[in-house]
């Protein structure tokens, strides 16, 4: 079966500083696929360069049978590729409902008309988006708050309303950028149950993490980057064994 | 008073008695000029006649600067533009006497295309960067109307264009005093009427606007632009939209006020009067509707009021100690400094903030 996403020869650079050269990747439908590395990998530039943040020096992109050629973020979620972001970047003033509303914009059409004249697509629609927003919060755990405000809620459910925002545009893939940062045990075990429904529900998900216990019980594949260049792809068992990767977490001397 | 808030908020679930207070407050409005005039005379009919307009000016801004976060500081372009459009096709200057039906929605189009084409270039910058271009633009358009009356005389430059024709809707002109029901309405009385009419629809039209996708999508880059954009707003798109729809709601006035005032000139565009907007709108609490209409209110009755304080003086002391209009811009300032100090979100911020503690209802 064609892979969903897959990326050949991606580089990306900074003045001189070189975030990603030569990082050739393909993830399946239906897996979660883990990438890690250390800090300052090219891990979170490899998300940016994949949903238009940040415009890539070379590379070609297949996304669900097409080739992708000038990548914006807006075209990337029309495509069906939403995220999550490192540092949440929720609307802080908008409540948890709004919020995973404004993730349905891209599936509804309603105008400037629409609003004005409130007919009857536009009230119908409307009252579907709402709908489905309270279904996602209700899917993420969170439907006690949602007339909350984003910048109110506690840092888990936070991450938890960045799912269900990035979920709403009804994504063929998934990109969560360090979902467990700052959770604690139970949280990060909560989320792992989450992330497997998601799966279950068959969106592909691809995951950065530092959380190895995470990444290990919930990756089908996973990939290393390390200075830019990926150094391992393969099965999570594999991954603690192999040289190049403790090489790059502990140094030369101890591999 | 934060009795009488919670008072009202529990009446607010009896339809009757909403009912009643809006039916109070359409009579209230309804029979404002008959008493303002009595009371203090027809120069303040005129004042609630501009406050109306203001009250247009500052929701159009209130869409660009409180719904998507674009401070735009040359708003006031968009009112000239109305406002030139309406003089130029109903006045003797070019003998041109279109009637108001057209000219006020062409005004409003005419503005909405202008402040996409103003917007488009400007997309790329955000917060101070915005705003100084914007200004920018202001200027660019002001300058242009005082100076296009050579080689060829299109704005008849710094004397402005006069003569405009009064508001006519097929038989009924707004310039002359109609019977009705036993009671004599005057002109003026009749712009009254027509502008808070208007008023209402540019209400609605902000309310309904903010309450759906596309409003959402505003305060959405507001928030995170960059989030918005990862989550497929297309944020050029809907800036534009935001630029042209503000834009429109200042040609719309502008039209009004030309025909209102018979005469317009660059003089009356200057950055000072986009400021004073801006400020109803920062003033009131931005993106707040009820906040940015009591910003409006406020800024053009309550300078008009310190008028009287000379009046006030000379009965004190004798004499005018502290010249009015002085006064008028230290109070101005003053307030400013302190709605920083004391209330930052404006002194009617929006209550969906509050909307939180509701929730179990």
């Amino acid at each position: 079966m064609e892979s969903l996403l897959s990326i050949a020869h991606v580089a990306k650079r900074f003045g001189g500083v070189t975030a990603l050269a030569d990082v050739s990747l393909s993830i399946a439908h239906g897996e979660i696929f883990g990438l890690i590395g250390p800090n300052g990998a090219g891990k979170t530039t490899l998300f940016n360069v994949l949903t238009g943040l940040c415009a890539p020096d070379a590379g070609e992109f297949r996304f669900d049978g097409e080739h992708l050629r000038k990548l914006t973020p807006h075209r990337m979620a029309v495509r069906g590729i939403a995220r999550t972001f490192q540092n949440i970047r929720l609307f802080a003033n908008m409540t948890a409902l709004e919020n995973v509303m404004v993730g349905r914009h891209v599936r509804t059409r309603a105008g400037i008309a629409g609003a004005i004249l409130r007919d009857r697509a536009t009230r119908s629609e409307e009252s579907a988006v709402a709908m489905r927003a309270h279904e996602l919060l209700e899917y993420v755990g969170i439907s006690a708050r949602v007339n909350e405000l984003a910048k109110n809620l506690p840092y888990g459910d936070q991450r938890r309303l960045e799912i269900a925002r990035a979920l709403a545009t009804e994504p063929k893939l998934l990109a969560l950028d360090e979902p467990a940062a700052g959770m604690n045990a139970t949280e990060s075990a909560a989320l792992k149950q989450l992330l497997e429904r998601i799966r279950a529900d068959s969106v592909t998900v691809l995951l950065i993490e530092h959380d190895v216990k995470l990444v290990m019980g919930l990756c089908d594949h996973v990939a290393v980057l390390d200075y830019g260049r990926k150094i391992f792809e393969g099965a999570p068992r594999e991954v603690q064994h192999d040289p190049a990767v403790i090489e790059a977490y502990l140094g030369g001397a101890l591999a | 008073m934060s009795d009488l808030i919670s008072h009202w908020q529990n009446l607010k679930h009896n339809s009757r008695v909403v009912w009643i207070v809006y039916a109070m407050l359409a009579l209230l409005l309804a029979v404002l000029p008959f008493a303002v005039s009595a009371v203090a005379g027809n120069a303040w009919v005129r004042i609630l006649a501009s406050v109306l307009l203001y009250i247009i000016l500052a929701l159009g801004l209130n869409i660009v600067v409180g719904f998507a976060g674009l401070l735009d500081l040359g708003y006031v372009a968009f009112f000239a533009i109305g406002a030139y459009c309406y003089a130029l096709l109903a006045s003797p200057h070019f003998g041109l006497h279109l009637p108001a039906w057209l000219l006020l929605p062409t005004g409003a189009l005419v503005a909405g295309v202008f402040g996409v084409l103003i917007g488009a270039p400007t997309l790329r910058l955000r917060g101070d960067y915005l705003a100084i271009v914007t200004l920018g633009f202001g200027e660019i358009i002001r300058i242009f109307l005082n100076n296009l009356d050579a080689p060829i005389n299109i704005t008849n430059g710094p004397q402005g264009v006069d003569r405009i024709d009064p508001l006519q809707f097929g038989a009924l002109s707004l310039a002359h005093s109609h019977q009705l029901l036993g009671l004599t309405v005057p002109a003026l009385y009749n712009y009254y009427y027509l502008f808070l009419l208007l008023v209402l629809g540019v209400i609605f039209i902000s309310l309904r606007l903010e309450d759906s996708r596309i409003g959402r999508a505003w305060i959405a880059i507001r928030e995170d632009e960059v989030a918005a954009a990862a989550m497929g707003i297309n944020t050029r798109n809907i800036k534009l939209l935001a630029f042209a729809m503000g834009a429109s709601f200042g040609g719309l006035a502008g039209g009004l006020f030309a025909s209102f005032q018979g005469f317009v000139s660059p003089e009356s565009f200057t950055l000072i009067e986009s400021v004073m907007i801006l400020c109803m709108v920062v003033l009131g609490g931005m993106g707040h509707i009820p906040g940015v209409i009591l910003g409006a209110v406020l800024l053009v009755v309550l300078p008009e009021a310190l008028r009287y304080i000379g009046d006030l003086q000379n009965a004190t002391f004798g004499r005018v100690v502290v010249d009015p209009s002085d006064l008028r811009l230290l109070l101005f300032g003053l307030a400013l400094v302190s709605m920083m100090l004391l209330r930052p979100s404006g002194l009617w911020p929006s209550p969906i903030r509050k909307r939180e503690f509701a929730a179990g209802e």
